[in-house]
This record gives C-alpha cells, structure tokens and sequence, in this order.
C-alpha cells in the first residue's frame, strides 16, 4: 500500500482553520522562522480516513485473532472503559490544574480515581504503597531499581551487584544496569526454577537487590520464592518482583506476603487496558513499608476531610520521573476493570488463565517437546526442536498460525529453550477457540514431518511475504525520501 | 462470568484432559504458607453501576473552565477524524509488531510518523516514539554521553523545570555532571553557556520556545558546542515547527519533545507522546523501537521493526536503554493530525495562533499594572508581571470561570507577580476580551 | 570449518595475524561469523585508543544478535577496516581478508601465548560442539 505522503497532492488539504476573529498583523523577526516547510501530506479528510481504515485492517489484533502471545497478557479489553476515559471530565482536564487554587480541589474527581486505584492494587499485591506514575512496564523496573538504589544510598552502602535468573525478561538487566548497578545471572535448574544453589553462592553483602519474576517466564511458580526472598533480606538486599506475570496469581499469592519489597504491575496485562500497538500501558510500582519514604513525587494523600491532595514534601523521594501523575486514562480504565470485576472476578481471572494454559499445555506435549513438563501457571513454553531437526523452525510455525489467522506466541523467547514458542492463552478464550489453536499447531507438527518446505513458505495469505530484515538493518531506511525510487 | 466464557461442563472436560480433579490442583506449587493473608477487595459490578460511578468522579472535575493554562501541555482543537480513526480496535488491541506479516498497517502507520516527525525537526532520522517529552530529552542527553565518551552536560534553565527534575532523578546514579545556565532578557545566557561550555562538555540542552514562551534561535550554541565535539540537544514544540525555525535548520544534533500538542488530548497528564529526532550519524546509538522499510521474498516494499539489536530483549544489561515499548497508539494520532492538518494547514495554523497570542498581548497591556514581557518574541505563550500575587489572582478568576494561566511562583523563586499564560486557536477574541475584563475587575476588587 | 594455519585465535572466536615486530591484524573466526548469521553492523573502536587482551573493544551484530569482540592482545589500535561500514557483509564473505576488523599494536609479546594454536582452536571448538 502507498504511504499517505506518495498520495499527497499539491493543493488538496482536510483541514479547516479557524477563521481569524483578532485584528493586527504581527510578525516574528525572520530568523526565527522555518525557511522551507515541513513536507506533510497533502490530501482530503476522506484520503485519511481511507489511508487508515485500510492500514488497520492489515494487523492482527484481540479484537479480531486469537493473540496467545506469551509475557504479553493480550485478554479482552472490555469496551465500557474506553467509554469511560473518553468522558469529557477527564479528557479534557489539564495536569497543573492542581497547582492551583486550593491543591487539587479543582481535580478530585482524578485525584481520587488514582488514590483508590493505588490502595486497590496494594490490597492485590500486598504491598504498603503505590506510586502510579510509571507509563510502562520497563519504566516501572526502571523506577524500582532507583528506589533500591535510594534505600540502600540512604544507609551509606554503596552495593555493586543485581542479581537475575537467565530466564528473566532482557528488560530486568537493562534496568538495573541504567539504574548504575553491574548484574549477575544465575542458570535455571531441571525444574525450570533459578538453581537455589548458584543463587545463594552469587549472594553477599555487594548485593543490591534480587529481581524476579513469579511466576517466571517459563510459567512456573517457584515454591521456594520465600526461601529466596528471606537469604536475600539476611545479607541486606531487596527483592524485586517483576508483575508482568501477575494474572496467574490474583488471590492465589502476594508478592507483599512472600516478603518483596518492590513490585511494578502492568496495567496494560493483567487489568485489561489496550496494549495500544506497543503502548501507553502503565508500569505503577508497589513497595513495602520500608521502601514508601523514597517514593517519587508527587505522591496523591487523603486529607482529614476526605478530599485528596498532590503531596511534594518527601526528602528523601526519588524525584520525578514522570511529568505529571502516570498515563491517567490507562490508569482510569484498569480501575474501572477492577471495580467490575470484583474480588471474586479477580480470583477467576487467574483460575481460567492457568485452566486454559494448561489444557493447551497438555494437549501439545505430544507433538512438541516441553523442556519444564508440568503444572504451569498462566502460561507455558514449548520447543520446536524436534521439528527443527526436520528443518523447521519455531518462526516457521508461527508464520503457518499467521495463515490460520492466529497470531503466533512469543517466539525464542526465553532464551534458555531452543526453537521456544511462549504460550499463554488468557482467560477470556474459549474451549472452541483454544481447541482450534491445538487443531492448527497439531497440523503444523505434522507437517514439519511430511512436506517441511510447504512451512518454509508461510504465510501465503498476508498482504506481503516474509521480510528481508537483514537489508532493513544493513541500510536503515527510516524514512520515506520525497525522490524514493522505492514503490 | 465477566469476559471469562467458560461453561461448568466445559471446566470439568478441560480439567479431565490436564487430569487433575479441581481447578484448585493447578495451583499445588503455591503452598498454603505462600498464600494471601488477605485479599479483602470489593464485590464486582455490572457496567451499569461501574458506568455511573465514573460520571460522578467525572462530574467532581472542573472542566468548564477556559483555559489559556499552557506551560508545554495545550488545550488544541482535536479533528474528529483522528478519534474515529485511532479507536479503531485493530490499531489499540493489537501489540507490538513483531510479527510483521500479520502487523503491516501499524509498521507503515509508525513509518509515516517518523517520516512526519523528521520533516517537522528537519532532521534525518527518528524513532517510533517514547514515553513523553521529559524521558525523551533524558534518553537524549544518555545518547549523547554515548556518542561522545564524555559526561558533562550543559542545562539551559529555559528547558521546562519538571523536564529538568526527570533528568536529575535518573541520572543521580551515573556520573554524569550537570551545570545550569541561567535565562537572560527571557532567553538562553550565550555568555554563561560559552563561558561553561568546553572539551569535556557532552551536550548543551536547550528548549525552543523554552519555558517562559521566548522563542531563541539557537545556531550560535550549536557552532561553537560543535567546534568543541559536544552536540546540542533542542526540545521543541512541535505544532509550533510549522512556523518556527526547524531544530534541523539550527544545526541540531538531536531534538525531542512532548507530541501533546499533535492530537493527544490533556487527560491529566498522559498519555502522551515523547518523540526523537536525529543525525543519520547518531541513528545506531538511538534508544526505542525504530520501524525500517524492506522488501519481502517477492521484492515487494515492506516494514519491519529493525535495529532491534540495541534493544534489551538481545542485548539486556548492554541495552543502549530498557525501553522496550512506545506510545504507538499516541504516535499514531500525531500522523493521523499531522496529514489531516497538512503541509499548508499547519502553517495556517500557527499563525492564527500567533496572532492570537500577539493581541492576547495587547489586551493584556491596557490593564492597569500589568506588564508584558517583550525582550524576546513569542509563539503561543508569554509571561506578564501582574501586580499582584500571580496565585491568588488565579484563585479568584477560577470563580470567574477562568484558567487563567500558571502562576511562576509555583516553579521559580521570585516570580510570585508572574503568570504563564497560553493561547491555541481555541480562545475566540471573545474569549480573550472577556478574560481580560474578569482580570480588571478581580484586580480591583 | 575453515582455520587457516597461519593465525592465532581465542576462545571468544576472534583471530590474529603477525604482520611486524609488533603489530598484527585481527577479525573474527569463519565459525563466530557462521553462528551470527547475517551481520549488518561493526562498530569498531576509534584508531589511537587502548584495548585489553581479552577486553570489550568492539561489537557486531546480526539481525537477531549483538556480540562483544574482545582485543586479543593489549595495545593500541592504529587502523581499522572501514569498508565494513558500508559492506558488513564482508564478514561474513570473507572473514580472515576482507572482512578484518582492526590492527593493533600489541605492546606485551608474551601475551601470545594465552591464545590458541589453529590445532588447539579446531580441537576446542570440537570439545564446545554439542
């Protein structure tokens, strides 16, 4: 499909502006003026309106493929909270209109979506307070991270060292090491645990902190997790709790119970908001009493009378890290989930996620290895090594599913199982579809054994082919070239 | 069951296929010691009540107010086009793509916002987006200690305060040194910068028009910060680049800033848009996602998400950021903006807005003890001295159904008299008239 | 898998070639450019700056994959292959000629002997295959 610059025509425009009600002819003094002018697209509102519709019905989605891509939670998102966040109460509400008049008497209706949506989430979590702020999930672990840095700084212990399983998302590394701390990795043991025993030998007076994941990226819960926690806190270290996880768990276990200090949610996973196309999703960090102090600011508080309040003075507070107070309408619409779905909601959430994991698990470990065979949690992972032995490999199958109108699981990842394919259902699939989706991937066995050059060739059925990535990265074109000979 | 579709018959079948006898087996790892000691949350809802309790928290915010409160975050009018076209579910249900067969329409949809936001900055290469307009000028300031091997960098105090804030807490546990420079006559002290500026210094950050609305032309900075190997970073507003002087034809080496302004609406804070824009020389150190155009098996033209390489998922602890999302779905409305408004109509539009501004400015000036500060030209904001605590005059126009503006005191010691005040092609003459008049009479009173 | 004769190599996958009293030309093995895959981009240290043996200088990667290479003597580098820039691919193509990375002036001769011979090079990467 063209992009809507080739469909620009000189002199077409869409846009209407308003007329000029004020007299006088002003002007800025020409060096401070663009001399040539940005080359936007000129074309109708309906060239738009076409050019979009169009491109949207090239991708995948939830609302129209089953999307079992795993770490990524991709449930339903209910439709009444997007009617919500689109109320014009909160819409249009400017985010200093707190600074004036009376701090934030002109914003209680906001202030107090984000104040009962931290206690909510602390309920769930177990933990002593929230901070909303952080617009992703990576900028949560990044958050977290600087909150261990400032306890551990606040009592004159310079730590080195983070520690993480191999088997841990690549954002938890990277967080850590931005936050100014060197990691170590410690192997995965045959039950598809971290090995306890590299664990406690990695763990001294130098460490930091330990994050985790729980269930981890294999799907399993480590009935350890306490032990863990407990040899970290004996030297004097934290422990993280990566929350990308956390719809396995809804009032089956507590990160706060199980003794982390530091918890980031994803908002956009386990609560049910729009994963928006990569984003906004909302990354909100919990922590434990010991940890409320170094929060950032500004922090929301409850005054006396029941109103609610920006509160600034926290010394000994991270700072800022986001401009105002978190990616609000995400945060409204996960409330919004919550308040629908209840305590009982919650609680099925979790059983039909690991239900429906499950019976797919059970129902593949026939055509495909499975490294961990076991109970798993809300999702699992399986191998294709058996099929690549026949020249097939994980990502041909997951373009076979793109045929079948399924969008693949989260392929190579993690990267201790070879040819991986990252399973996880969510709960709001059905029976009829997850059958569906054995049916397909039993197919796809078979014909790994019987005619492997046919996977090779998937998907057929999409607008374009496989890609060539290697010549995107050689020679990055990151941009449409007005002189492009490329159509 | 609330979005959860499975029937008791179908729960007992799928339990004999994992062979377990209750649902409650499949959570046997999880032993009775690692269970909540309390999980006491409210009973759900149907959408009906959960749909009223909203309107009432809605109904408790003052939104009837008219706004010329501004301070790098605008009240601008939103086409319908680009609700209709964004709420499109197969755009917002859909995640990243990274399978790109079945994810085309978002990797073109990404392409043609980096293309739309290298013609707005006039610089060669830009990413897929990030958080917001503060984190991307700290991702900024990381790729240029990156690229330079050095970690002093130079800070204009023009460059909005919360932005500045962002920078200190996430730099505070690498070393990385930063000197402030002070604004002059409303624009950035070229004395004090090139008095700092040297062969250790990374990059000078600027803001263009900088937090007090004074509009700079910064390529004096940019030729001797790069006579002494540092780069200049520039945040700009980007709906002002329509007729403001691009950050590429000032010689920039990066410009980031907030994409509020190009479709989003305010909705208290977020989400919003961070964008980056780069040399072609800085691209490989760019943080993000970056979409890149290729060809498939048949040589047909294609987008994949490329240069993953730098990304945390391949090289975790080496990851040039743990970034690992963008704000597609806002990136997306700032393309959809952008071509709706057009090559001629954002000119237009910009100065409509600046005229407004301009006779905003002028209203502003027939009331007794107010003044005007004009030592620099403006776009869209400028600052008056009222001669009276700028807060409490505030607090008195709310009651006249006014925001009037941000009362400086707030950020800057000092400037208690001060306002901020915002205009878009939202405020009508009338508005502005009668804004004016309340402001007379709550001088007076 | 090809392993000339003539060069010395490391565990880490890269290989020198003497080429004077104290300067040799390095690259990477036939065997780490097969395991990258398609390589789309060298960054390679700037010429006059110092490198460890068996220290981060330099980085390469593929579409799915981003590899440290570690200087296999300490020294100074005073040249680079900057063809690779615009030809990555001559790693791949080429990689003990026209695919080299750097020439470094080596400033300790005894650290050769921490390298591998060609036949302890084939027997290693025998022993790490499975």
């Amino acid at each position: 499909m063209r992009l809507i610059f080739e469909k620009s025509v000189t002199g077409r425009s869409a846009f209407s502006v308003p007329r000029c009600d004020v007299p006088g002819e002003p002007k800025i003094p020409r060096k401070y003026l663009r001399k040539t002018a940005a080359r936007l697209p000129e074309v109708s509102e309906l060239d738009v309106v076409r050019h979009y519709s169009n491109l949207a019905r090239k991708n995948f989605s939830v609302d129209t493929n089953f999307y079992p891509l795993g770490s990524c939670t991709m449930k339903y998102n209910p439709k009444f909270t997007e009617r919500i966040a689109a109320m014009e109460g909160f819409l249009s509400l400017h985010p200093l209109l707190p600074q004036l008049r009376g701090g934030g008497l002109l914003t209680q209706g906001a202030l107090e979506v984000i104040y009962q949506t931290e206690r909510l989430l602390c309920e769930i979590t177990g933990m002593e307070a929230f901070t909303m702020q952080p617009l992703a999930g990576a900028h949560g672990e990044l958050t977290g991270a600087m909150l261990i840095a400032a306890y551990h700084k606040d009592r004159g212990q310079k730590r080195k060292y983070v520690i993480v399983p191999d088997s841990s998302h690549g954002t938890n590394p990277a967080s850590a090491a931005i936050a100014g701390y060197e990691v170590i990795v410690i192997p995965t043991d045959k039950t598809g645990c971290m090995d306890f025993t590299e664990f406690k030998k990695n763990l001294n007076q130098d460490t930091a902190a330990v994050m985790l994941t729980c269930p981890n990226t294999l799907g399993i819960f480590n009935s350890r997790i306490k032990e863990i926690c407990d040899e970290a806190h004996k030297v004097g270290a934290l422990v993280y709790y990566d929350g990308a996880n956390l719809n396995a768990i809804l009032g089956k276990s507590r990160p706060g119970d199980l003794g982390f200090d530091v918890v980031h949610i994803n908002l956009h996973k386990t609560f049910a908001t729009p994963h928006g196309g990569g984003g906004p999703g909302a990354g909100p960090v919990g922590v434990g009493e010991k940890l409320v102090e170094y929060l950032p600011v500004s922090r929301v508080m409850q005054r006396p009378d029941g109103t609610f309040a920006l509160s600034y003075n926290h010394p000994k507070s991270i700072g800022y890290i986001a401009p105002f107070y978190g990616n609000f309408s995400v945060i409204l619409k996960s409330y919004a989930y919550i308040m629908r779905l209840g305590r009982q909601g919650l609680i099925d959430v979790s059983e039909k996620a690991v239900l429906n994991a499950n019976y797919c698990r059970v129902k593949l470990k026939d055509e495909f290895d499975v490294p961990y065979d076991r109970i798993c949690m809300h999702e699992f992972v399986i191998s294709a090594s058996r099929q690549k032995e026949g020249g097939v490999s994980a990502l041909d199958i997951a373009k076979l599913l793109i045929d079948n109108d399924i969008h693949p699981p989260t392929v190579y990842f993690p990267l201790i199982v070879k040819e991986a394919l990252m399973v996880e259902p969510t709960e709001t699939e059905s029976l009829q579809t997850l059958d569906r989706f054995v049916g397909v991937m039993k197919e796809a066995a078979r014909l790994s054994r019987e005619a492997p050059q046919s996977l090779t060739q998937a998907p057929l059925s999409m607008p374009i082919k496989r890609l060539d990535e290697t010549r995107a990265a050689r020679e990055p074109r990151l941009r449409w070239e007005l002189d492009s000979d490329n159509r | 069951m609330s979005y959860i579709p499975h029937t008791e018959a179908e729960i007992k079948s799928m339990l004999a296929a994992i062979k377990v006898n209750s649902v409650e087996d499949l959570f046997s790892d999880i032993s009775p010691d690692l269970r909540p000691k309390s999980f006491a949350l409210p009973e759900g809802r149907s959408e009906f009540e959960v749909m009223e309790n909203f309107r009432r928290l809605a109904a408790k915010n003052a939104t009837g107010l008219v706004n010329f409160l501004g301070a790098g975050f605008y009240d601008h009018f939103i086409p319908a086009a680009v609700d209709s076209l964004a709420d499109r579910p197969e755009f917002y249900t859909a995640y990243t793509p990274y399978q790109p067969e079945c994810s085309q329409g978002w990797l073109q949809s990404i392409f043609e916002y980096q293309t739309a936001i290298c013609e707005l900055t006039g610089l060669e290469s830009a990413n897929a987006s990030l958080y917001d307009g503060g984190t991307a000028l700290y991702e900024a300031a990381m790729v240029a200690v990156r690229a330079t091997g050095r970690k002093k960098i130079i800070m204009d105090s023009g460059v909005n305060m919360v932005y500045r804030s962002i920078l200190y807490s996430y730099t505070s546990n690498l070393q990385i040194e930063f000197v402030e420079t002070p604004v002059v006559h409303g624009q950035s002290s070229r004395e004090e910068i090139f008095r700092v500026l040297d062969d250790r210094t990374a990059a000078v950050i600027v803001q263009n028009p900088n937090f007090m609305g004074a509009v700079d032309d910064h390529a004096d900075i940019v030729d001797k910060a790069h006579s002494l190997g540092a780069l200049v970073i520039q945040s700009v507003y980007p709906l002002a680049l329509g007729m403001l002087k691009s950050p590429g034809e000032t010689g920039v080496d990066i410009a980031t800033g907030e994409g509020q302004s190009l479709g989003l609406p305010l909705s208290f804070g977020g989400p919003y848009l961070g964008f980056m824009a780069c040399r072609k020389q800085l691209v490989r150190k760019m943080p993000g996602r970056i979409v890149g155009e290729t060809v498939d098996r048949d040589g047909k033209r294609g987008f994949v998400l490329t240069l993953q390489t730098r990304e945390q998922h391949i090289r975790r602890e080496k990851a040039t950021s743990n970034i690992c999302s963008n704000e597609a779905l806002c990136a997306l409305r700032a393309v959809i903006y952008l071509s709706l408004v057009g090559k001629q109509g954002l000119r237009e539009l910009c100065e409509l807005i600046y005229r407004k501004a301009e006779f905003a400015k002028t209203m502003f000036e027939r009331v007794p003890g107010v003044e005007v500060k004009r030592s620099s030209p403006t776009f869209n904001e400028f600052t008056v001295r009222l001669p009276q605590n700028a807060d409490s005059v505030v607090s008195r126009m709310i009651d006249k159904g006014y925001a009037c503006g941000f009362p400086l005191g707030r950020f800057y010691k000092g400037m208690d008299n001060y306002l901020l005040v915002a205009v878009t092609e939202k405020r009508t003459k009338e508005d502005i008239v009668k804004m004016i008049e309340s402001l007379e009479a709550v001088l007076c009173a | 898998m090809n392993i000339p004769e003539d060069l010395l190599y490391t565990k880490e996958h890269e290989w020198i070639r003497i080429e004077g009293a104290d300067i040799c030309r390095m690259g990477i093995t036939d065997h780490a450019q097969a395991a990258l895959g398609d390589i789309t981009f060298v960054d390679l240290p700037a010429d006059g700056s110092d490198c460890g043996q068996f220290k981060q200088f330099a980085i390469v990667e593929s579409v799915k994959a981003a590899s440290d290479v570690f200087a296999p003597l300490s020294g100074t580098i005073v040249g680079s292959n900057t063809e690779l820039t615009s030809n990555p691919e001559l790693v791949n193509q080429s990689p003990y000629d026209k695919g080299w990375f750097c020439l470094i002036k080596f400033s300790d001769e005894k650290e050769k002997e921490k390298l591998f011979s060609p036949a302890d090079y084939r027997k290693y990467l025998e022993e790490t295959a499975h």
